[in-house]
């Protein structure tokens, strides 16, 4: 046995699936060749494409949640879960981020929003995370996206069960090695932020005065004021057939994310919001800002914010 | 006022013809200079996002002192006003009918630009092209008017052509319908309207000049020639309704077509190869490229090397079966399996055989090269890694089933699918990285795509895996299976399928954003070329959409099935048909 040989038996050792591995093919005339298994390996310089990044990604999150100035109560409700561990020889970050905004009269609006919370965290981290920590770690049989889709179906049939007019936005990031998958329903935003700081919405919000704004039927000074502006066209719980957004991208290498409720969004102005962003500060202080200058100005609705960034 | 010259762009090694447009900024004020810079350069930018077959590609633009310079696509052609002058009189009517909806056609193209339209201006016959193949290309946009100032009288557009309101500054879709009505007239006439009195189109009726002309093409000409623009035809797209009843009737057209489908069929007659090559068996692989040169494996067991430009044959080498796989150019050698069982590695430049390597089953993966190997699947069941130098086998792995799909390597990781329904990644040790399972056999080829492979199975679903990891992102399922290798643009994803059709999904939310019905299977992979998606079925048919609508640009069918993929170099899609010939087409 030649070293090839050796170190392809060594290798065999710690193969998932034995009876598929690969094999050196002796009854050939010509043998294998020790310097160019020795070659390949010596040689990673073989990206003729972009090469996935791998180098010791971190992510910092920081997180909050305010009742606000004119509310007694919170409907907010946020789920935040980051993790880091190697899969496969590499380094395999998994995180979990979800902002869920309730609305209902009686305590049905937080019933509904935790409830959200509750059903997509468990059913994601029962299809996704959970296999990944098996003894013999396999992916789910479903893809992230349908893994979302019928969490949220889930959820709305939950809410729909046991808060009776209840309802709730619900928007989810869910990040896995290089992939980024987000599910979305309602007006809660998620943007990504970019390396100098300015935002960009990735969600669209379910809203009708916003969809009259697309149309080009009222203007955005009409939006502000319109007597229907909470009004969604998407919502969980609301017995209404919706379809969430899912929209799956390559993860942000640098820069990074911002979940938060219309609380935020719609009461602190994007240069406002960018201005904090771009202070440096760490990402526990750069969301306590966040909601203080929400607060700051009036506090009309509970404010949550999840600030998530990537740093290699 | 300028020129227009015909230059070289010397940043690309290869010789790269453009055509470069002067204009002379003649202001003497210079604010009103700067106004002039500052137009020429938003009509370039608008310019540079337009897209049709009928207009020339903005490459760049740039001002040098008093000089402004636009880089355009350079357009072999020959302009209407000098056909004219050739002919010395009035052309053919069923020529100008034929041209006219094509103008129409891209006039409505350019009318209905979000978020504006954009207006020609200058829509007369010294600015329409036509080329060997009795294409229209319109040329020199009203961009170039920019810079006619001062002068009393002087005005946007061609006097004779231009109608009344656009003397009073106006620039509205319904001035090209005009100045195209104009242009008919002088075309179908042989009257120069420069040379006339203005707007005296109805003392000079075309058919008294021409009693040729048919009298329902007359009446189309006088209604683009309205005085009042409210009594012109409404757009472009009524006009070029309008000219194709009048092809119904005179029996140019003898079906009862859709517009789309009229305005097709006319592109369709000059749609001809520029060459064919005829094997002695059918052609069901795909063609390779290598400075100038067309490698294509045919069932006659031949691999041909034809000249690309030519169709020239220059060398072929026998295998001692048919050729299916695509070959793979590295260095100065060609690669490829065959149903033989052999990996063949031949010379480029004269065929002769360097080496080969035998498996144990017929080969009709295609092979890739990387790192100083060969990456190539085989019906033994196996993936096998050989050195290029020498052809031996540096390891191999069986995946199980038979291995018809063709393996990518991409970071030092290997990509491929077998008949039994996985999709394999393996490292370059031959360890297993990653498996994922579909429901049925994965013939078609792996995609990469920002970290993601995209990849069909036979069980009708296209999926979006993690290339690290091997997890679904999102399945997409068609209504039946497929063995189309889908290929990625812009925000969309490209994949045939058997249910006949072509699909063009949402790479980010995996929705449908258009598909495309044959009448028979698509197993050939479609490749997007300038803002273009190719694809053929088993209809013999190859198609070309618009990537972004899926709007037919043309179609045109061989003698046979197409199995394999078409490839495209230089404006020339290449495709084999199993009616034996290899096709040069006009992309």
């Amino acid at each position: 046995m030649n070293i090839s040989d050796l170190l392809q038996s060594i290798k065999n050792l710690f193969q998932p699936v034995p009876e598929k591995q690969a094999e050196s093919r002796t009854s050939d005339p010509a043998p294998p060749q020790t310097a160019v298994t020795a070659e390949l390996e010596l040689d990673p310089a073989a990206a003729d494409d972009t090469p996935p990044s791998h180098a010791q990604l971190h992510i910092n999150v920081g997180y909050g949640l305010s009742t606000g100035k004119q509310r007694n109560h919170n409907e907010d409700a946020y789920f935040t879960l980051t993790t880091t561990f190697t899969y496969n020889e590499n380094e395999l970050p998994v995180g979990l981020y979800i902002i869920a905004d309730g609305m209902g009269g009686h305590r049905n609006g937080e019933i509904a929003s935790e409830l959200a919370i509750r059903t997509v965290a468990e059913y994601v981290l029962k299809e996704i995370y959970s296999p990944l920590m098996s003894r013999d770690p396999k992916p789910s049989e479903y893809s992230f996206q349908e893994v979302f889709q019928l969490a949220i179906e889930e959820a709305n049939h939950e809410i729909i069960q046991n808060s009776y007019g209840g309802g709730t936005t619900l928007t989810a990031v869910l990040i896995v090695g290089d992939q980024m998958t987000i599910a979305h329903v309602g007006d809660s935003r998620i943007y990504q932020i970019d390396e100098e700081g300015t935002l960009e919405a990735l969600t669209r919000d379910h809203s009708l005065v916003k969809r009259l704004q697309e149309l080009g039927q009222i203007t955005s000074d009409e939006a502000a004021v319109h007597p229907q502006r909470n009004v969604l066209y998407r919502a969980l719980g609301q017995g209404e057939p919706f379809e969430p957004e899912l929209i799956s991208s390559p993860r942000p290498s640098s820069g990074g994310l911002l979940v938060c409720s219309d609380g935020l969004w719609s009461i602190v102005p994007q240069k406002t919001l960018t201005e904090i962003i771009q202070a440096g500060l760490s990402t526990q202080q750069t969301c306590d800002r966040l909601i203080d200058a929400a607060n700051l100005a009036g506090g009309p609705d509970n404010i949550s914010a999840i600030y998530i960034e990537f740093s290699n | 006022m300028g020129a227009v010259y015909r230059a070289q762009d010397l940043r690309f090694n290869v010789k790269k013809i453009v055509a470069v447009k002067e204009m002379i900024n003649q202001a003497t004020d210079e604010d009103m200079r700067r106004t002039i810079i500052e137009n020429f350069e938003r009509e370039a930018n608008i310019l540079a996002t337009v897209n049709h077959p009928a207009i020339p590609t903005i490459y760049d633009y740039f001002t040098l002192g008093a000089r402004s310079y636009l880089v355009m696509e350079f357009i072999q052609g020959v302009n209407l006003e000098t056909k004219l002058h050739e002919a010395g009189g009035p052309l053919d009517e069923e020529m100008v009918i034929g041209w006219a909806i094509a103008l129409c056609d891209v006039l409505d193209y350019l009318h209905t630009q979000d978020p504006e339209p954009i207006i020609f201006r200058d829509v007369k016959p010294a600015n329409i092209l036509i080329n060997k193949k009795n294409q229209i290309t319109l040329v020199d946009f009203g961009i170039a008017k920019t810079f006619q100032t001062g002068a009393k009288g002087t005005m946007i557009g061609t006097e004779g052509y231009s109608p009344p309101e656009q003397y009073r500054g106006e620039a509205t879709p319904k001035v090209d319908i005009y100045a195209l009505g104009a242009t008919l007239h002088h075309l179908l006439s042989g009257q120069d309207p420069r040379t006339e009195p203005p707007f005296t189109w109805d003392e000079r009726p075309i058919r008294e000049a021409n009693p040729k002309v048919s009298s329902a093409a007359e009446a189309i000409v006088n209604t683009a020639l309205a005085y009042n623009p409210s009594d012109r035809f409404a757009s472009a797209a009524d006009m070029r309704k309008a000219l194709i009843g009048v092809a119904q009737q005179t029996g140019m057209l003898t079906e009862e077509l859709s517009i789309a489908q009229a305005t097709q069929y006319l592109q369709d007659q000059s749609h001809s190869p520029h060459w064919t090559f005829k094997c002695e068996d059918e052609i069901r692989g795909s063609a390779s490229y290598h400075n100038g040169v067309i490698f294509i494996g045919s069932y006659d067991h031949n691999m041909y090397a034809l000249d690309s430009s030519s169709g020239e044959f220059i060398w072929k080498y026998p295998a001692r079966g048919g050729v299916v796989s695509k070959p793979a150019v590295h260095e100065s050698r060609l690669f490829f399996g065959s149903v033989d069982r052999y990996i063949h590695a031949i010379s480029i430049r004269n065929g002769k055989r360097v080496w080969r390597q035998s498996t144990e089953g017929a080969i009709y993966s295609s092979p890739c090269v990387a790192e100083g190997h060969l990456f190539v699947g085989s019906d033994d069941e196996y993936l096998h890694v050989i050195n290029i130098i020498n052809g031996r086998e540096a390891w191999r792995t069986n995946l199980g089933a038979r291995v018809r799909s063709s393996p990518i390597v991409i970071s030092d990781l290997i990509y491929i699918g077998s008949e039994n329904g996985e999709i394999h990644c393996y490292d370059f040790s031959g360890n297993i990285k990653w498996r994922t399972s579909s429901k049925r056999a994965v013939t078609a080829s792996p995609y990469f795509h920002n970290n993601v492979i995209y990849i069909s199975s036979m069980d009708s679903v296209l999926y979006a895996i993690d290339a690290q990891s091997g997890w679904v992102i999102w399945r997409y399922r068609m209504e039946n299976g497929s063995i189309s290798t889908p290929t990625a643009h812009d925000n969309y994803i490209y994949v045939g399928s058997t249910d006949g059709k072509l699909y063009c999904i949402n790479i980010k939310s995996s929705k449908k954003v258009w598909d495309f019905q044959t009448e028979n299977q698509v197993n050939s992979s479609p490749v997007v070329y300038k803002g273009a998606v190719y694809f053929c079925n088993t209809d013999g048919l190859i198609f070309s959409l618009d990537a972004q609508t899926g709007r037919l640009r043309w179609k045109y069918e061989t003698g046979g099935p197409i199995t394999g993929n078409p490839i495209i170099v230089n404006d020339t899609v290449y495709i084999g048909s199993t009616d034996h010939k290899l096709y040069a087409l006009p992309a």
